[in-house]
């Protein structure tokens, strides 16, 4: 089996995988980061997203040996251990964008990508065309639209940045 | 009102967990020397299987084991059942078909499992699963419900594949009325079928202890103790007391959750054989062929009214398909849960209704979000507003006309409404939705190429499901109370174990609310314990928007115990007569002194039991109990829709959404809020994008998210929530419940308002572009008012 390597959450991992293993297989199954959620089998639904370099990607169309060198952020590494919550996560608690809660790291990610590339002060036309990659069955997205907007907001008031620093 | 107390928007405790990708769903939780279960599904949508050769399949590496039907129907293991009896009218029970967790014999749905291959990874399963040969004989398919009775017959027990022909209400004192009637509106529906798609798949994880002789289940459940009984007492897989049901954290349910499927008996049944702890996590392919469906019924409807629109009577008839297997409540769906709601919120003098109950060779359909409520609220909400097009009255004002004014008001069809007021919701939700603007908003639409339409949908469903006597009665095979159980700590703290179960719904913070006010304690010193069958006593689950006012009502009786058994406690321990011990705001006083202690002190010396002998009182301070509602709740209310459609491609855009709800007490009203906009979202889905399609040989066509088209974000609005209160005078809190609405009334909300808007009733949903497009092509659009 060949070996990977690369950096997730700060902290760098190397694994034996199957040419076949999907990256949200080596992170759920090999480091147990099981955060990120598989929702379909046709990259429909977004439950799986993670950056990668910084960019949004679905990690259940990459696969694992496609990540050699790459830098992953997963849900589980947007706030420091111990540390406070990032502002899109706590925007997410405050504004009741979440309910069964299997959707909501992927939403979370993807949210961070539209502040990427859209900036922070995100209109709800934006946000809703944006989200474009996305599937939430519970909330009917009406939450999840302010919350995104609010922890856009929060980010720039707080410096954070749209890509987890590590 | 607290800050934390009933009717305060908490923010949710579950949610910390969920937004740092902490929750533990099934498919996270790994047992040592874990193995990947990984079925084989029939191709074909009817089939006989002449062979299975698993011996390739055998040798492929990583395989552990290779099971059959023949395997399961060898070690005796019992098939799958429905647990609500209903008789025809000819009074014969319904032919309810056998359903083995793996076909031996036959294959009746695309999807039907046929052997199961246990192996040490999935992807080793997947690869030794393609190596099984099975040896069909293709056989002829049922997929039209409306032609399954001339179809060829599925299975044995069910002549003409019908399950029942089921009919409620007065047949002749209906047909009487009609012909007095002076003007009849008809309309055939389709009551399209849906997948319920919870975003997380659904999972099992059995292990088998040989120590102990005690199986494990993790399921994705919404009913871990309904999952126990079935599996133990009709499965035969164990006794009850040797198997355990842990329900975690749940993605999603919807009704698809509570059913006891296949895939549960056959990974208990193969960890005990294989000695391993067995792991089956659907794909979503495999969810599309597998969990069950929602909806599908064909239905001719008719509403007779007289000459000032006063409604007279209805009559329905409609064909509801059930699949091809009876999944575990299906039969009460198209009955008990559809015909009890036509009168909708009207004093409807006679209504007659009948239900054909067909198998076809589909995937089983069961309760999906309002379970048969979503369907009366169509039949009944079209054929209102159809009515008033046809009379020429204002939809509203013939609704008004015909609401019930009174409670209580005995329906013709069993149910009995307790409290409402239709009015308030109506006449607070065409203000919020500026119904009054409608037109000048319609005239400015049309100078830009669109038409404007607004649709009404004044919707009632009976919830917090229910009198056990009562639902016994009508065929349920189990009772629908609810138990709890609230554990004091010693130090104060409170646990309470209660048997309904959260995929979503927050219960961790509601109850927990309703605990801190009760008790005076802090909101974080409450936890709510669910979902696990060997900490909690039992309990019948979540559906039918019940946790509210069935679970909370549990929660309050064991609270009064509690409260009685710790003004002993305080009397003890300050020398007064327990009559004369006052309980407030977490402190006990002696009447007319000022004498106090609290709760923290009291709980610690229900404990240590050193003011009281056991003879004069026995220590501890934990209650149970088991809550019977005294009848079903009525939640109701008005949704209005306004649409817009490009005349050039037909896409229909919904520009206002506007929800006045009456679910009696809310305790949590950002919680509600979510539901309901979570329900609409569901309700607009199948109104306008979702529909579940099969070919003319049984194959999906919709068998995935790329072809079956789910709500997102860019197809919804914002929603305009708001709600009226009229307390549900069955359960001590007065709530009438939530989770439901939405998906209750959106449909015909929204195809009320493009049926506006295009000038014709000939639409079917879903209402897609392409629908509404052809549509408009034969249609002559209203003018603008």
């Amino acid at each position: 089996m060949p070996s990977v390597s690369m950096t997730v959450n700060g902290k760098p991992v190397t694994g034996d995988v199957e040419a076949r293993t999907l990256l949200v297989q080596f992170l759920r199954e090999n480091l147990r980061l099981t955060g990120t959620h598989v929702g379909c089998d046709t990259s429909q639904c977004g439950a799986c997203v993670v950056h990668i370099d910084g960019i949004a990607a679905k990690s259940c169309t990459t696969l694992a040996l496609q990540c050699e060198g790459a830098k992953i952020t997963t849900i589980e590494g947007l706030a420091e251990p111990n540390g406070p919550l990032h502002p899109m996560q706590e925007a997410f608690r405050e504004h009741h964008g979440l309910q069964c809660g299997y959707c909501t790291p992927g939403m979370i990610m993807a949210a961070l990508d539209i502040v990427r590339r859209k900036g922070n002060d995100l209109d709800e036309h934006t946000i809703r065309e944006q989200l474009d990659g996305n599937l939430c069955r519970c909330t009917g997205y009406h939450n999840i639209v302010k919350a995104i907007a609010a922890g856009a907001k929060a980010m720039a008031k707080g410096g954070a940045p749209a890509q987890a620093a590590e | 009102m607290s800050a934390t107390g009933i009717g305060a928007a908490v923010r949710r405790k579950e949610d910390f967990r969920f937004i740092t990708g902490k929750g533990q769903y099934v498919d996270d939780v790994v047992r040592p020397g874990e193995t990947r279960a990984v079925f084989v599904r029939s191709p074909h949508a009817r089939a006989k299987i002449k062979s299975i050769d698993v011996s390739a399949a055998r040798k492929m590496p990583g395989v552990i084991d290779v099971l059959t039907g023949a395997d399961l129907a060898n070690d005796k293991i019992g098939g799958l059942i429905c647990g609500w009896m209903i008789h025809s009218k000819d009074g014969t029970p319904m032919k309810m078909a056998p359903h083995p967790a793996l076909a031996a014999t036959t294959v009746n749905h695309v999807g039907d499992a046929v052997a199961v291959v246990i192996a040490a990874t999935v992807a080793q399963g997947k690869d030794a699963a393609e190596k099984v040969k099975v040896d069909y004989e293709v056989l002829a398919a049922v997929v039209d419900p409306a032609k399954a009775k001339s179809g060829p017959q599925i299975h044995e027990i069910a002549a003409k594949n019908t399950i029942y022909e089921w009919s409620l209400g007065d047949s002749k004192a209906t047909d009487t009325a009609f012909a007095n009637a002076k003007h009849v509106t008809k309309l055939d529906i389709v009551n399209n079928r849906l997948a319920p798609n919870a975003m997380e798949p659904r999972a099992a994880l059995a292990e088998y202890d040989s120590g102990t002789d005690q199986l494990t289940l993790w399921n994705t459940t919404q009913n871990p103790h309904v999952a126990r009984l079935v599996i133990s007492a009709f499965v035969g897989i164990a006794p009850e007391h040797k198997l355990r049901v842990i329900a975690p954290d749940v993605g999603g349910g919807f009704g698809s959750k509570i059913f006891i499927y296949p895939e549960e008996v056959v990974c208990l049944w193969a960890s005990r054989k294989v000695r391993r702890p067995v792991k089956w996590t659907s794909d979503r392919s495999e969810a599309f062929v597998t969990d069950a469906h929602g909806r599908d019924h064909v239905t001719h409807a008719e509403l007779a009214l007289d000459a000032n629109g006063k409604i007279l009577a209805l009559r329905a008839h409609t064909i509801a398909n059930l699949g091809a297997y009876m999944s575990t409540f299906s039969s009460s769906v198209p009955t008990y849960l559809y015909a009890t709601l036509l009168s909708g919120q009207y004093d409807i003098p006679q209504i007659y209704c009948e239900v054909d109950a067909v198998y076809t060779n589909t995937v089983p359909v069961d309760a999906y979000r309002g379970a048969g409520r979503p369907e009366a609220t169509f039949v009944v909400e079209r054929l209102v507003e159809v009515a008033a097009r046809e009379l020429g009255l204002d939809p509203a004002e013939l609704r008004k006309r015909n609401f019930v004014k009174s409670f209580p008001h005995q329906t013709p069809v069993i149910m009995a409404y307790d409290a409402g007021d239709y009015g308030a919701s109506l006449k607070k939700a065409m203000e919020l939705a500026d119904v009054k603007g409608f037109s000048k908003r319609k005239r400015e639409a049309a100078r830009h190429g669109k038409l404007r339409g607004l649709g009404y949908s004044t919707y009632i469903e009976a919830c917090g499901i229910a009198p056990s006597q009562a639902v016994g009665s009508l065929g349920a095979g189990v009772g629908l109370w609810e138990s709890a159980e609230v554990r004091v700590n010693p130090t104060g703290s409170v646990e309470v174990l209660t048997g309904t179960h959260a995929h979503g719904q927050g219960h961790e913070t509601t109850f927990a609310q309703l605990v801190s006010e009760r008790l005076g304690i802090p909101f974080d010193s409450v936890s709510i314990v669910h979902g696990d069958t060997d900490k909690v006593q039992f309990g019948m689950g979540t559906y039918g928007s019940r946790s509210g006012a069935v679970g909370m009502s549990a929660i309050v009786k064991a609270l009064d115990k509690v409260e009685a058994k710790a003004k002993k406690v305080a009397g003890f321990m300050m020398e007064a007569a327990e009559g004369d011990i006052e309980f407030k705001d977490g402190k006990f006083t002696v009447k007319g002194t000022d004498k106090s202690v609290g709760w923290g002190d009291v709980a610690l010396n229900a404990y240590i039991a050193h003011k009281f002998t056991g003879a004069e009182l026995e220590p501890g301070l934990k209650e149970t109990s088991f809550y019977d509602p005294t009848n079903f709740t009525f939640p109701a209310g008005c949704h209005i829709a306004e649409v817009e459609i490009d005349i050039e491609t037909g896409k229909t855009e919904i520009v206002n959404w506007t929800a006045v709800d009456d679910f009696g007490t809310v305790i949590n009203p950002m919680i509600v809020e979510g539901q309901v906009h979570g329900g609409i979202a569901q309700g607009v889905g199948q109104a306008m994008l979702e529909g579940v399609v099969y070919d003319k040989e049984g194959q999906l066509v919709t068998g995935s998210m790329m072809d079956y088209t789910m709500p997102r974000a860019h197809d919804l609005p914002s929603f305009k929530v708001e709600t009226t209160e009229t307390r549900a005078p069955s359960n001590p809190l007065g709530i009438k419940g939530c989770g439901e609405a939405g998906a209750i009334a959106a449909p015909a909300a929204v195809i009320n308002a493009i049926t506006d808007a295009i000038g014709t009733e000939q639409i079917a949903m879903p209402a897609t572009a392409n629908a509404v497009w052809a549509a408009l092509s034969r249609a002559t659009p209203r003018a603008a008012a």
